[in-house]
């Protein structure tokens, strides 16, 4: 009993503390983004009304509820702006988590298969970019990627090209940004679970008459899907709000989602406009958010 | 050829024979009953094994895994490879299997090298000791697996599928994840899916490894019958020497990369070929001595610990003077006077006076140690044949320690 009494306590605080941090640092500031989504933008400050003040007394609070409205979110729906912005976000991230799975399969499993010792060698030159800003990373890329940068210098060098090629400001130098900088985020999911596979299934797999490749295709890469999908939404969730990447390295001629937030937010002033964006993208990343959450459910109820 | 033989007689009972050898192929009865009539795996000619090893070696850096070995398995044989932890009969397996490529020496399957056969080529199947089920297919998919790279038809498979279901007696669990299974369960789904494409020889890393002592018990027993009603060649390679005695045809040890000897269960245990083989299967008694005299293929050795010994020599007689007189415990009889019969020798008793040191009684026999004159230990073991213990001997009780010259082997040191 004593020793019950001991524990008790702090394993209730441990279990209570992620709920206190969502509710502290998710829920509260997320109710203030959702008033604001409903306000109407005024040239004041702060720039919307209605504003909540608690010292006027419950008529007039109940007096500025009743000022609250969807129009901002109406305004989301007409206006094209916003809808090509959140498509293009989509297509964007779904691109980029596509690429990344490409280029990060093979090298997880390649990490994988790699000697033990070199296994974590190879980890820390995964991880050796996250030592240095990743603003100073992409305007690097910059650097690389303009008009007199290194790539042209050497493909001119080479006699590649005969002119210097443009690549800063487009979307090829987005997609090389962002695929540079969510590389880890894909790899480190997939070599944790490919690493944990045991070597002897692909064995039996090809005891039973599965070549190599076909061993492969049957037994790796199904056991694999759930380092899979966890690389893919830690990749696809955070791109698709992504701003400095596609606002440094992409043209200006069609916006991501989070372009579109900064430029309401900061140019405009229209704060509920943005904020009703903000509400809208975390609308949308909530399907797949779920999807995972089933997947990984699944995967859990199958191993118990 | 014991083996084959009992395979043929038996052939008509066998449900798995119908679809012949090579044969992931549809089979209708009336073809099934001319093919049941022939032997199992046909040997490319009469006095040629079904798979013969030759001279192979291979090497791990430094460390010489198996060394320069050669044996013959017959068809329709169960054979076991028996030795401890790093002797290469884990790594012999795994190159029959094709997962480790000799380094010298030819495997020759049927007459046919099978050096150049890829492993998902090869007409061999592995049950691996954790069993390697695939975690994310059902029981079901499991044993259809093999057959489904073998290109065999959807009702084909479906059939022997359910086939080998019944065979190891999992019926109703086809759909369940090997995760939703017991250990024993799972050790049956490996089996069933390594006997799916009936390969001419099944090769098994040790099988009961992972399942508790009652559990093994029954499922050498299943092993054995299945084996016999299947005619597969089963080839085990196991570190209890108990398993290997109870289900194998023939049993080779290996140490150190090498085939200590080959033999029956009963050879090996009755005459073992070198003082290492004795002391590593079954307990035994060991007094190094020196001979003294021959006669009549009897020798007389002496020894420090136990006296002057009579021995019985088989073929081939030892050629060396230092040898080392061996009997296991259960030839060594306790009574509290020397035995009556033997007069002056004759029959070639000995007879070695003691203490008792030790009683343990364990069920059905009781080992006994007795402590002779120079302080040596012979350890015996009697069956209790009857309930109230009229036989039974006391720790500090004089006792004479008896065995007969036919049941000593001498062996080199």
């Amino acid at each position: 009993m004593s020793a019950r009494r001991i524990f008790a306590r702090p394993a209730r605080l441990a279990a209570i503390a992620p709920y206190l941090w969502m509710v502290l640092f998710f829920l509260v500031p997320f109710a203030f983004v959702l008033k604001i989504s409903l306000s109407q933008t005024v040239i004041a400050q702060p720039p919307y009304t209605p504003v909540f003040d608690l010292t006027e007394g419950r008529e007039a609070l109940t007096a500025a509820f009743a000022q609250l409205s969807f129009d901002n979110f109406r305004l989301l729906l007409h206006d094209d702006l916003y809808i090509l912005s959140y498509l293009r976000s989509l297509v964007v991230a779904l691109t980029s988590t596509l690429i990344l799975l490409l280029i990060g399969y093979p090298i997880a499993c390649g990490m994988a298969r790699l000697p033990q010792r070199w296994q974590g060698v190879a980890m820390i030159l995964v991880i050796v970019p996250f030592w240095t800003s990743f603003l100073i990373r992409i305007y690097a890329w910059i650097n690389i990627l303009q008009h007199d940068g290194l790539l042209n210098k050497i493909l001119l060098a080479l006699h590649i090209v005969s002119a210097p090629v443009v690549w800063l400001s487009t979307d090829s130098a987005m997609y090389l940004g962002i695929v540079y900088s969510y590389l880890p985020f894909m790899i480190l999911p997939l070599y944790a679970t490919l690493s944990k596979m045991d070597a002897s299934l692909l064995e039996a797999a090809n005891d039973l008459g599965a070549s190599p490749r076909r061993a492969f295709w049957l037994v790796t890469f199904p056991l694999s899907l759930p380092g899979v999908g966890a690389g893919a939404l830690l990749c696809f969730i955070p791109i698709v709000g992504e701003f400095v990447i596609p606002d440094l390295l992409a043209g200006s001629d069609s916006l991501m989602i989070g372009q579109t937030m900064w430029l309401e937010f900061f140019t405009n002033k229209d704060w509920p406009v943005a904020s009703a964006a903000a509400v809208a993208l975390l609308l949308l990343l909530v399907p797949p958010l779920l999807l995972y959450d089933r997947l990984q459910r699944r995967q859990l109820e199958g191993n118990s | 050829m014991k083996r084959l033989s009992r395979c043929r007689s038996t052939a008509s009972l066998r449900p798995l024979s119908t679809g012949g050898e090579s044969g992931l192929k549809d089979v209708t009865s009336s073809e099934a009953s001319v093919e049941a009539a022939k032997p199992l795996p046909e040997p490319a000619a009469p006095d040629m094994p079904l798979l013969r090893i030759e001279s192979v070696a291979k090497s791990f850096g430094n460390f010489r895994a198996v060394d320069q070995l050669s044996l013959d398995i017959r068809a329709g044989e169960f054979f076991a490879l028996l030795g401890p932890s790093g002797c290469g009969k884990t790594t012999l397996l795994r190159m029959l299997a094709g997962f480790e490529t000799p380094d010298e020496g030819r495997i020759l399957l049927g007459g046919k090298d099978i050096a150049p056969v890829l492993p998902h080529e090869r007409p061999v199947n592995m049950m691996f000791q954790n069993y390697a089920l695939f975690p994310h297919l059902s029981v079901r998919d499991n044993i259809a697996f093999g057959l489904k790279r073998a290109g065999m038809a959807r009702a084909d498979i479906a059939a022997r599928v359910a086939e080998m279901v019944a065979l190891v007696k999992l019926e109703g669990m086809e759909k369940r994840k090997p995760d939703q299974l017991s250990g024993g369960q799972r050790q049956r789904v490996a089996l069933a899916r390594s006997l799916a494409r009936r390969p001419q020889v099944l090769l098994l890393d040790e099988p009961l490894a992972a399942l508790d002592k009652k559990l093994r018990e029954s499922t050498q027993g299943e092993l054995m019958e299945l084996q016999r009603r299947l005619g597969t060649t089963f080839i085990i390679v196991t570190h209890d020497q108990e398993e290997a005695m109870t289900m194998a045809d023939r049993i080779g040890v290996m140490d150190a990369g090498r085939l200590a000897q080959v033999a029956t269960p009963r050879n090996l245990y009755e005459a073992p070929a070198s003082r290492w083989i004795a002391e590593f299967v079954g307990d035994i008694n060991l007094f190094n001595g020196q001979v003294m005299s021959r006669d009549h293929s009897r020798l007389t050795v002496s020894t420090s610990e136990a006296g002057s010994l009579t021995v019985s020599e088989l073929w081939p007689p030892v050629t060396k003077d230092v040898v080392c007189v061996a009997i296991r415990p259960e030839k060594v009889k306790l009574s509290r006077r020397a035995p009556a019969s033997d007069e002056g020798g004759s029959h070639g008793i000995n007879r070695l006076e003691g203490v008792v040191a030790d009683v343990n009684y364990l069920g059905g026999v009781t080992t006994y140690k007795v402590r002779l004159e120079s302080g040596a230990m012979v350890r015996s073991s009697m069956a209790n044949t009857a309930r109230l213990d009229v036989d039974a001997y006391l720790a500090g009780q004089r006792v004479v320690a008896w065995f007969t010259a036919d049941d000593c082997m001498v062996l080199e040191q």
